[in-house]
């Protein structure tokens, strides 16, 4: 039979051929959970189990609000910290989940359970990596199964080379225009094409993270020689696997099926409160929207690519001197790498603020929160009234070079003429 | 009464991320839509609807907004359709999410819901529609949700379950 990414993946862990529609119980690999997702679990895990099926394959990450910036918080990481003592899972420490299950744990073809909305992200290599709440976490950490319902796939065929100054950001702002926040809603959202098959690995999980905001259960990728390459240099000595299995056959019974020319791309900004509302950055431009905030990280775009985009537009520059400008590296191996190839030092010069890894910003809870009627451009996913601050302040959404050439002049701007 | 909502409700609208540092039931039912429509919490009682348009509970996967939206005694939510994981969250913690058509119906109606039957009844304006409800949603729902389930069942017996038994 053929077969898409997701029906093998879900075959694999069903034991048998399973395909779109059928409702299954499937065993998971890895499960994770985060600083405030964690802390709902630990109930609904004490009704069913009191020891961890494995735990080698719990992930708990602290990343959302770390270190805790509140009693609340410091209390809720308490109790997780008491959990995972007792229960022998260490607790990681190092950036955002997405980024550090990318960088050292999720391999092609795995089924990866996470309680948080984009889960998805690693499925940029070649994994099936799917978002849940705080319950389906605890029974998958407590049974190490859980049940699903295979989705059906819409593939993106992304087709075209990117002009100077669009990158993997404004692709996923043009799918989100073009399919809305719940076109891919229990789908698995498939992106291949030429452009893919080019893109880096970084880029590739900017499309799959963003999967995540048109309700789509999972994105993919299929794997192939730059998911090799990803590995290998993430975690030396890896032993690639035949990477011709995580691929959807070609005959595969797609749902649909959708073209999308990225050559005449502008650079895109999502205008808030929705991620659909998509206009480009030369339009809103002439608006003349001033920003207070510039937000630069998140699991969609706060990888070393992105702060070396950052880095290139800013030399010889200056930031605008009304404008916080807050970088938050995604991981502990991006803020050392950005660190020795001296791309921390020209921010901190700029007058830039770099944060310790993690969320950040993103979520509005610490790091660079909004007060009321604040304008804020934000590398992140996310634009909902009050997601990073007051209800009454704006998020727009765009890609690092938008939100670094935006950081020179204090408002949006399109980031091609500083890359000419 | 039916608090009337639009389309694409988010979980961050439901229990924001500032506020939503808890994991107590009644703490939660406090903050729930405490920006987005403040008088919300203070006047919603038990036996209430809440009635929206496309995608509700996207977003976030946070389960504190189904969480939240038990715990102010709601007795379902009817929205066209749901998001993905607010609708998994609503079945495992037994909170009823029902899908139906929810054009014309004002907030002072009286409703009548048989979600077993799968009919919405309109006692005011005496109009009868479809209510979706799958039996996985019922059957959660009137076990109170998936862990006592299980505690009785466990996983096994949900193929059962799933597969239409
Ligand atoms: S960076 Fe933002 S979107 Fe990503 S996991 Fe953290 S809070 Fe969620």
């Amino acid at each position: 039979m053929r077969q898409t990414l997701s029906e093998k993946i879900f075959s694999r862990h069903c034991g048998r051929e399973v395909c779109a529609g059928e409702y299954v119980i499937a065993s998971v690999d890895l499960v994770m959970a985060h600083d405030t997702t964690c802390a709902w679990s630990l109930g609904p895990f004490s009704q069913i189990s009191d020891r961890v099926w494995d735990p080698d394959r719990v992930l708990i990450l602290f990343d959302h609000a770390f270190p805790a910036p509140s009693v609340d918080a410091a209390s809720l990481q308490a109790r997780i910290r008491h959990f995972a003592k007792e229960q022998g899972i260490p607790i990681l420490r190092e950036g955002v989940c997405h980024q550090i299950l990318a960088e050292r744990f999720v391999n092609p073809g795995d089924l990866v359970l996470g309680a948080d909305s984009h889960t998805p992200t690693s499925g940029a290599l070649g994994a099936l990596a799917i978002g849940v709440g705080s319950t389906d976490f605890a029974i998958a950490m407590a049974t190490g199964r859980c049940w699903f319902l295979v989705p059906s796939t819409i593939r993106l065929e992304l087709e075209g080379e990117l002009s100077p100054g669009v990158y993997a950001k404004d692709v996923a702002l043009h799918i989100a225009e073009r399919m809305g926040a719940s076109g891919g809603t229990y789908r698995t959202l498939e992106y291949g094409g030429e452009t893919v098959r080019a893109m880096s690995v970084s880029d590739r999980l900017t499309l799959t993270n963003m999967a995540a905001e048109l309700g789509a259960k999972a994105g993919v990728v299929g794997a192939d020689r730059r998911t090799a390459e990803y590995l290998q240099a993430m975690r030396p000595g890896y032993a690639v696997p035949d990477l011709s299995l995580f691929q959807s056959d070609e005959e595969a019974q797609c749902e649909q099926t959708l073209q999308v020319q990225v050559g005449d791309l502008p650079p895109l900004v999502a205008q808030p409160p929705d991620i659909d509302r998509v206009i480009s950055a030369r339009e809103l431009e002439k608006d003349g929207v001033s920003l207070d905030q510039v937000f630069i990280g998140s699991c969609t775009n706060g990888r070393i690519e992105d702060l070396a985009l950052v880095a290139r537009i800013w030399q010889g520059q200056r930031l605008h001197p009304d404008l916080r400008v807050v970088i938050t590296p995604a991981s502990n191996q991006v803020y050392l790498e950005a660190l020795s190839k001296g791309y921390l030092e020209l921010f901190l010069n700029m007058g830039a603020t770099v944060t310790n890894p993690g969320c950040g910003a993103c979520l509005g809870r610490h790091l660079g929160v909004l007060a009321a009627d604040e304008v804020c451009l934000s590398t992140s996913n996310r634009n909902f009234t009050g997601r990073m601050g007051s209800p009454s302040a704006s998020i727009f959404l765009a890609s690092p070079a938008t939100a670094a050439a935006s950081a020179i002049t204090g408002k949006i701007t399109d980031p091609r003429r500083f890359l000419a | 009464m039916n608090w009337i909502f639009g389309d694409h409700v988010n979980t961050d609208q439901i229990t924001p991320g500032r506020y939503n540092i808890t994991t107590d039931p009644n703490r939660l039912g406090a903050i729930a839509f405490i920006e987005a429509r403040p008088e919300f919490h203070e006047k919603v009682r038990p036996g209430d609807f809440i009635l929206a348009g496309e995608n509700f509970g996207c977003g976030s996967s946070r389960e504190t907004a189904v969480i939240a939206l038990k715990a102010c005694g709601l007795q379902a939510i009817l929205a066209r359709s749901f998001a993905r994981i607010f609708y998994r969250n609503g079945m495992n913690v037994g909170l009823l999410l029902v899908i139906a058509d929810i054009s014309g119906i004002e907030p002072t109606d009286e409703l009548f819901l048989n979600p077993q039957k799968g009919e919405l009844l309109n006692r005011t304006t005496g109009d009868c529609r479809q209510a979706t409800v799958p039996p996985m949603m019922l059957r959660f729902w009137e076990e109170g949700g998936i862990l006592s389930y299980l505690s009785r069942q466990g996983l096994d017996q949900l193929s059962f379950l799933i597969s239409g038994g």
